[in-house]
């Protein structure tokens, strides 16, 4: 229902925030988000998750789909979150093995930096 | 009889508002923040998982009871002609089942229950929650009255 996804350029990187509740209904919206950025070459993503207030398995699912997408373009996908109740909905799924989780974007671009500059020299 | 029972037609926009009910419900009945979003996340997964499965011209029907110590919550799909669908072979989603069975404190998912007033087995979710700290029983029906100031 109240679902907002913006994106800027910070760093390299793109940072999609996303806001309100992310769940069966409103997944798609952000499916197709992430969909448009991959394909615009975006491949380096920051999905900031601060204001995102509910979660489900469907918003997972797309979540999951993004990380697939920007890794067949040797991209990355990194969040941020904090929030408690977010943060369960991925441990019970198991997903904080997938996805890094970090608490700020700076953590979060710095991290997916020196993980690229890894990558690049192995 | 439910405390209460609502029936949507099978569409993801509604799962929200059925989703609003539960937890209303729940909080009425003296559950915590932490529990509720449990609550929240797993009536979500429930109905989100029978609208998917919900035939053309069926509803959804969840339906909630508590009895001031427990919350419990069935969702069962309705054909057209208002019937609970019986269990199908379709794949469940993995993470749909793990945040279902990480939120509930007793869950029971689609063949494998004997769904309550219903004698053979069918389709649909049961889920229940344990009030961590049941309130003492006051005099029903002024439950959520207005307590009296205290003179000082």
């Amino acid at each position: 229902m109240d679902l907002s996804v913006t994106s800027r350029e910070e760093s390299g990187r793109t940072i999609v925030e996303v806001s309100g509740e992310i769940d069966v209904y409103t997944a798609p919206t952000l499916r197709e988000r992430l969909n448009e950025l991959v394909g615009a070459g975006h491949h380096h993503l920051v999905v900031d998750m601060e204001g995102v207030e509910f979660l489900d398995s469907t918003g997972l699912g797309v979540l999951v789909g993004g990380l697939k997408r920007v890794r067949s373009h040797d991209g990355s996908l990194h969040l941020v979150c904090q929030r408690e109740k977010i943060l369960k909905v991925f441990r019970i799924t198991g997903l904080t093995k997938v996805f890094p989780i970090h608490d700020t974007v700076a953590d979060a671009i710095a991290a997916s930096a020196s993980v690229d500059g890894a990558g690049a020299a192995s | 009889m439910p405390t209460i029972a609502l029936r949507f037609s099978p569409l993801a926009e509604h799962v929200r508002t059925a989703r609003l009910v539960a937890v209303s419900v729940a909080r009425r009945a003296g559950f915590e923040e932490g529990q509720l979003d449990e609550i929240r996340i797993a009536i979500g997964e429930a109905c989100a998982r029978a609208v998917g499965r919900t035939t053309a011209g069926g509803l959804v029907d969840m339906r909630l009871c508590d009895d001031s110590s427990r919350l419990e919550v069935t969702v069962v799909e309705r054909g057209a002609d208002g019937e609970v669908l019986p269990a199908t072979d379709e794949n469940e989603d993995p993470l749909a089942l793990a945040l279902l069975q990480g939120m509930a404190d007793d869950v029971s998912v689609a063949g494998s229950t004997t769904l309550p007033g219903v004698e053979e087995r069918r389709a649909g979710v049961r889920l229940a929650w344990a009030l961590s700290d049941p309130a003492p029983v006051t005099s029903p029906g002024v439950l959520h009255a207005p307590q009296p100031r205290q003179r000082t």
